[in-house]
C-alpha cells in the first residue's frame, strides 16, 4: 500500500511562501508527477513528504498515518536525487545494500535483494565497482536500485533524469515507466520537464509560486487547461495567445484583433456571452492550425506572413504574423511554403481556448 | 595547452620555477652542511684559505652525538610528540565536531558562531599568552604538559573548525538526506557517510594542528621552565644558546632532527593532504 494525502500544505521561509495550501490525494500505485518552472515548490512538496523539510502547517499522511513529525527514516519512503547521491566510498553493492544494513536485514536477504534489484536493472555487472567509475546513466541506475531494494511504499523522485544527456533521458523515462509497471508502488516525481511530466505521469500536478494550478490526467491537462499558465506551459511549442476583443454581429460572437476575425463556435457562446465588448486572451495549439484550403470557411481562417520555416523533418514549424499576432503553427511536412510568402491558415474552431484578460482562467 | 617558443617556457616557467625551490631549500641544506661540519670547519674566519661555507671535507656526526649524549633532546622530543600528538586529537574532535555543526545544521546565529570562532583564531599568541598565564598558574599546571596541550587547543580548534566547515560544505547535503531516508540517524548518516568522505579534510586539518603545534614556541617558551619539559624548539634554543655564545652544530642537528617527524608526516599524507585543500568528491 501507499497512499499518500497532502492536506492544506503549506511551507514558510522567512520571508518566502514557498507552498500554498496544497491539497493532492495520490491513490496507491499511482504515478504522480509535480511539474511547473523552477521555484515553484514542487521539490519543496517533495522533500516534505520525504520528511527533509519541516511542515510549516496541514498535513501529510501516508497510507492514514499522519507523519508530519515522523524523521525520514520511519517513512518507509525511498527517494531518487537529481545528482544521485551515491554514497563515493562504498561500491555499488554497499551503496544498494545501505539501507538494508541500516534496518538491520539479514545478510542473505540483503544479498537476495541486491541481486535481485540489479537484475532488474541490468548493473549486474557492476557491484564491484565504485561510483566514481560509472558513467551517469550507470549512476542513475544505481540510485534506483538503491531505492528498490528497500521496497518501499512510495518512490520520491527529484528530478532524477536532469543530470543525463537528451539521448539517455529518454530511454530512462521509458524504462521508468516500464519500472514502475512492474514494481507497482505508489511514485511521486518532480520535474520541470513537461514531456517528462505527461509521459511518465498517471496525473500530473502543475506548479506555480508555490500554488496547485491543476491537477488532472496528461491529455486531459492538455485539452483541458485550466487557466493560461497550464495552457502555456503543457505542450511543446507552447499554445499561441493572441489578445482579441469579443464582439456581437449577425447573432454570433467573434474573435477580433488586427488581421483576425473568428466566430466563436457555438458551445462556448453562452460563457463568453457576458465578455461581448471586453478583451480576452485567444489560445490555440500549434497543433490546431494548418493550411487553410479552399474548403475552410473563412469565419475559421486568416491570412498570415510567414517569417521563420523550421522544417523538423516530421512536421514543419512555421512562425508567422497575423496583424500585430505572433502565432506558431505545426504544418504537414509536405507543406512547401517559402519566408516572407503570405499563406491562410485554418483553425479548427472546436479547440480554441479563451482566458480571462485579467484573471487568465479559462472561460 | 598551446605553447609558445621553447626559451619562453624556460624564461618564464622553469627559471623561476627553480629558484622558487632552491630558496625553498636553502635553509634545509644549511642545516644539513652545519650538522655534519666539524668545528674547526665552522668557526674558520671568512678569510682563511680553505674557507668553504657550502661544502665540508671531513663530514662528522659529532655534533649530533653531541646533541644526543650532552642535551635532554630524546626527552624534548618525547615531551613535544606526546603534546603536539594529544593537542592535535582533542582539536580535530572538537573541530570536527563543530565544523559539522556550524555547516550542516540550521540553527540561530551559526553564521555569527562561525565568524566569532575565525576571530578568536586571529588574536595574536603573544597577547593571549599574558592572560594564558594567569590562568595556567591559577590552575597549578604550569610546567607540566597540560600547560601546552590544553592551551594549544585555543588556536587548534578554530582553525580545525573553518577548515572542516569548509569541506562539509563541498559536500552534498543529498549524501546524509539520503542516508536519513535510507534508515540512518543523523549520527549514523555522519558517522557512516559524512566522515569516511571527510576523511581527506580531516586529515589535512590533522596534519596542519600537528605542524603547528610542532613547532610551537611562545606558549612553549612561557609556560614551560625546567629543562625536562621542554619541547624541542624551546629547548634547542635555551639549552644550546648560552649567552652569546651559539653552538651552531648542535643547534642544527636540533633543528634538523626536529623537522623529520613533521617531514614524514606530510610526505605520508601528501595526497589526502591535497584533496583536502582542493574540495571533495564530484557527482
Amino acid at each position: 500500500m501507499g497512499e499518500v494525502v497532502l492536506k492544506n500544505l503549506n511551507k514558510m521561509y522567512d520571508d518566502v511562501h514557498a507552498v500554498r495550501d496544497v491539497n493532492l490525494e495520490i491513490r496507491d500505485r499511482e504515478f504522480v508527477v509535480l511539474v511547473g518552472p523552477s521555484g515553484c515548490g514542487k521539490t519543496t512538496t517533495l522533500r516534505m513528504v520525504a520528511g527533509l523539510e519541516e511542515i510549516s502547517s496541514g498535513e501529510i499522511s501516508i497510507d492514514g498515518r499522519v507523519v508530519n513529525d515522523l524523521p525520514p527514516m520511519d517513512r518507509d519512503i525511498a527517494m531518487v536525487f537529481q545528482n544521485y547521491a551515491l554514497y563515493p566510498h562504498m561500491s555499488v553493492y554497499d551503496n544498494m545494500a545501505f539501507g538494508l544494513k541500516m534496518r538491520k536485514f539479514g545478510r542473505d536477504e540483503i544479498e537476495k535483494r541486491v541481486r535481485q534489484a540489479a537484475e532488474i536493472l541490468g548493473i549486474q555487472a557492476l557491484l564491484a565497482r565504485r561510483p566514481r567509475q560509472l558513467s551517469g546513466g550507470q549512476r542513475q541506475r544505481v540510485a534506483l536500485g538503491r531505492a528498490i531494494v528497500r521496497h518501499p511504499r512510495v518512490f520520491l523522485f527529484d528530478e532524477p533524469l536532469s543530470n543525463l544527456d537528451a539521448t539517455l533521458r529518454v530511454q530512462m523515462r521509458v524504462e521508468l515507466k516500464r519500472l514502475h509497471h512492474r514494481l507497482a508502488t505508489t511514485a511521486i516525481y518532480v520535474t520541470h520537464d513537461q514531456v517528462e511530466a505527461m509521459t511518465l505521469g498517471d496525473r500530473v500536478v502543475v506548479m506555480k509560486d508555490g500554488l496547485v494550478q491543476q491537477v488532472g490526467e496528461p491529455l486531459e491537462l492538455y485539452a483541458r487547461p485550466n487557466n493560461r499558465f497550464v495552457a502555456s506551459f503543457i505542450g511543446s511549442p507552447a499554445m499561441n495567445f493572441a489578445d482579441v476583443a469579443v464582439a456581437a454581429s449577425n447573432g454570433a460572437l467573434w474573435a477580433e484583433a488586427t488581421g483576425l476575425r473568428l466566430r466563436i463556435p457555438a458551445k462556448k457562446q453562452a460563457e463568453l456571452g457576458r465578455y461581448a465588448g471586453r478583451r480576452v486572451t485567444l489560445g490555440v495549439r500549434p497543433e490546431a492550425l494548418r493550411i487553410a484550403t479552399g474548403a475552410d470557411a473563412a469565419e475559421h481562417s486568416f491570412d498570415s506572413t510567414v517569417e521563420v520555416v523550421e522544417p523538423l523533418g516530421n512536421e514543419i514549424l512555421l512562425d508567422v504574423r497575423a496583424g500585430a499576432n505572433l502565432l506558431v503553427a505545426r504544418v504537414d511536412p509536405a507543406t512547401r511554403v517559402k519566408v516572407q510568402e503570405s499563406v491562410r491558415l485554418a483553425i479548427d474552431p472546436e479547440r480554441l481556448h479563451f482566458f480571462d484578460a485579467e484573471s487568465e482562467a479559462a472561460i | 595547452m598551446i605553447e609558445g617558443a621553447k626559451w619562453k617556457k624556460w624564461l618564464w616557467f622553469y627559471l623561476p620555477l627553480s629558484m622558487f625551490i632552491l630558496g625553498l631549500l636553502f635553509p634545509f641544506y644549511w642545516m644539513v652542511i652545519t650538522t655534519l661540519r666539524p668545528d674547526g670547519e665552522l668557526y674558520r674566519p671568512w678569510n682563511h684559505a680553505l674557507y668553504s661555507p657550502f661544502w665540508t671535507s671531513h663530514p662528522t656526526f659529532d655534533h649530533v652525538k653531541n646533541l644526543i649524549q650532552e642535551t635532554l633532546f630524546g626527552v624534548w622530543m618525547w615531551n613535544t610528540m606526546l603534546i603536539a600528538l594529544v593537542a592535535t586529537l582533542i582539536s580535530l574532535f572538537c573541530g570536527v565536531i563543530a565544523g559539522y555543526a556550524l555547516a550542516r545544521l540550521r540553527f540561530r546565529y551559526a553564521g555569527l558562531l562561525g565568524t566569532g570562532i575565525f576571530i578568536t583564531y586571529l588574536v595574536p599568541q603573544t597577547l593571549l599568552f599574558i592572560p594564558l598565564a594567569e590562568i595556567i598558574r591559577d590552575y597549578h599546571i604550569g610546567d607540566t604538559p597540560w600547560a601546552l596541550i590544553l592551551t594549544y587547543p585555543t588556536f587548534l580548534i578554530p582553525f580545525c573548525t573553518w577548515l572542516m566547515m569548509g569541506y562539509f560544505k563541498t559536500i552534498p547535503k543529498e549524501l546524509e538526506e539520503c542516508a536519513r531516508i535510507d534508515g540512518a540517524t543523523r549520527w549514523q548518516a555522519m558517522l557512516y557517510i559524512i566522515f569516511p568522505i571527510a576523511v581527506p579534510g580531516i586529515l589535512s586539518a590533522g596534519i596542519f594542528a600537528f605542524t603547528l603545534s610542532w613547532n610551537e614556541f611562545i606558549y612553549a617558551l612561557v609556560f614551560l621552565s625546567s629543562p625536562g619539559q621542554k619541547t624541542v624548539p624551546v629547548g634547542v634554543v635555551s639549552e644550546l644558546i648560552r649567552g652569546d655564545v651559539f653552538f651552531w652544530g648542535p643547534l642544527m642537528a636540533g633543528a634538523l632532527i626536529g623537522s623529520i617527524p613533521v617531514a614524514i608526516v606530510y610526505s605520508f599524507f601528501v595526497d589526502y593532504y591535497v584533496t583536502g585543500m582542493t574540495g571533495s568528491v564530484k557527482g
